[in-house]
């Protein structure tokens, strides 16, 4: 198999249509003060569903918000809607702990990340929206002899698609982030790989500003619409009925997350996806204490700091299927047990918030963006936990995939067919199992 | 998820005692079956919102495979058999 560099798709810039609504700028900041910002108008209108649209996208999550702007700012689709049973950004977008990075080891998912980090890298200036993008960089530690070799292999797999990775030794560490505890008995931090273009985004500011953009460009965001069934003739899909009735459409994505197989199956779509719950929590604010996004490698446990102050962080799904925006108390435990492990000043600092999402997990772990055996049916999932970092890539190629008809390049291995075929992407060698990855 | 599972061996025992194994709705295929038959065991899951069947194993108890059948959105547990009396 070759690759192209990733680089190589993100230079696309066409612009269809006419934008509308205002545009905010340092001038539009100073104008509306003087005159007592009065004049702000709504980041995106309230429409009436219509009665046909030639695209309609299931899920106003950040995914689906992407895939609708990237539909009409780059692939000229006039006259689309989203469909959101909530309100725009209230599963996963807004659940998550804002990590955005392309460290990837196996050639089907690096090249559609560091696709999906090169368009995080400019998309503040292209929704006109600050996501507050910060690439502080990202560091997984490793605490052996074969732990090493393992991120060794994965760096050079990332400079093998154009992508830096840095490796650094544990008096490097030291220096960085001394608060790390590198003498542990049993996993003693040997070093780490550093990926310096990685960092944060503000999660919810993705959700609104891809919304904004979308509504801008003219896609009909519509809310507390909930898609109740799929209606198809001759096969065909022609429109869902929804809790606002029937909505007629040319071509169909959805863009569920959690939710994928309950839509999926009023379609009739069997699917490789089990929902489960995945937690994650946040402190009380501190000073700046920890500058990197970093990453344990004798667990699954991550942490940065917010701009507020407060350590956002988390580590594994709790392990059981569930549909329950919630988790359990023994993988709260595990979680603070694994924090203190690898910071043991963490055992003084207070946690605020605790929350929890639906992951759409795969069976190899990596994600789906497909065509279907359904005619006009097209199926983004399968983002196991890792889905906020692709929202703008995952957007792009599935807009692609939607407009053209054909795979976008960089996600060319990304479909629902591989697993029949053979062709898992099984990232973590975990196997057909979906709560181990 | 429930804190605790009635083990049909051990009694009411916390749930960190059990280990997930998945879907009990699946039956393995015979070794010759076809290539969708296995994809369908290997990959295909129903992923239901609401009442499913999934085996656990009591790893730090009786080590039997259970069949509990529970509530993927509530969490309750409905009933725990043992994975070889169906």
């Amino acid at each position: 198999m070759t690759f192209a560099p990733a680089c190589r798709y993100a230079n696309v810039r066409e612009n269809h249509g006419t934008v509308k609504g205002m545009r905010y700028s340092a001038f539009a900041l100073v104008k509306q003060a003087l005159q007592g910002n009065r004049g702000w108008t709504p980041a995106w209108r309230e429409p009436q569903p219509k009665p046909h649209y030639d695209v309609i996208i299931v899920g106003g999550g950040g995914h689906g918000l992407a895939t609708a702007y990237y539909l009409a700012k780059e692939f000229g689709v006039k006259n689309i809607a989203v469909l959101e049973k909530g309100y725009l950004g209230s599963g996963n977008v807004g659940r998550n702990t804002t990590i955005v990075r392309s460290n990837y080891l196996l050639p089907g998912n690096e090249p559609f990340y560091e696709f999906s980090l090169k368009l995080w890298e400019g998309l503040g200036q292209d929704l006109n929206y600050n996501v507050m993008l910060s690439q502080r960089g990202i560091i997984n530690l490793f605490h052996s002899d074969a732990d090493r070799d393992a991120h060794i292999r994965r760096g050079n797999a990332m400079w093998m698609e154009g992508v830096p990775a840095e490796l650094l030794d544990r008096e490097t560490l030291k220096k960085m982030m001394p608060f790390l505890n590198f003498d542990h008995a049993r996993f003693p931090i040997m070093g780490g790989l550093l990926q310096k273009r990685a960092g944060t985004a503000r999660h919810d500011a993705v959700a609104w500003g891809f919304a904004r953009g979308a509504d801008r460009h003219g896609v009909d965001l519509i809310q507390h619409c909930e898609v109740t069934g799929i209606r198809r003739e001759n096969g065909v899909v022609v429109g869902v009925e929804t809790s606002r009735g029937f909505i007629g459409c040319g071509k169909l994505g959805l863009a569920a997350a959690g939710n994928t197989s309950v839509v999926g199956q009023m379609a009739g779509l069997k699917l490789p996806i089990e929902s489960h719950v995945l937690q994650a929590f946040v402190t009380e604010g501190l000073k700046p204490c920890i500058d990197h996004v970093i990453t344990y490698g004798a667990g699954h446990f991550y942490i940065s700091q917010s701009d507020k102050g407060g350590l956002v962080f988390g580590a594994e799904i709790d392990g059981y299927s569930s549909y329950a925006q919630r988790g359990g108390l023994a993988t709260v435990e595990h979680v603070m047990e694994e924090g203190v492990t690898m910071i043991p000043g963490l055992s003084r600092v207070r946690v605020l918030r605790s929350w929890a999402g639906v992951m759409d997990m795969s069976m190899d772990g990596s994600p789906i963006i497909s065509r279907t055996d359904i005619d006009n049916l097209y199926l983004n999932c399968g983002w196991c936990y890792g889905g906020f970092k692709a929202t703008p890539a995952s957007g792009f190629c599935f807009a692609h995939l939607i407009a053209k008809g054909e795979t976008h390049p960089a996600a060319r291995f990304l479909r629902l067919d591989r697993f029949e075929r053979g062709y898992p992407i099984d990232e973590h060698g975990a196997g057909p199992q979906p709560n181990l990855h | 998820m429930a804190s605790f599972i009635s083990c049909p061996h051990c009694g009411i025992r916390p749930k960190e005692e059990f280990t997930v194994r998945g879907d009990a709705s699946v039956i393995r295929p015979e070794p010759d079956a076809s290539d969708e038959a296995w994809h369908n065991y290997v990959h295909i899951r129903a992923n239901p919102r609401g009442r499913t069947r999934e085996h656990w194993q009591h790893v730090f108890g009786c080590r039997r495979f259970l069949v509990v059948e529970r509530d993927t959105v509530t969490h309750e547990v409905y009933s725990v058999t043992d994975g070889g009396s169906r």
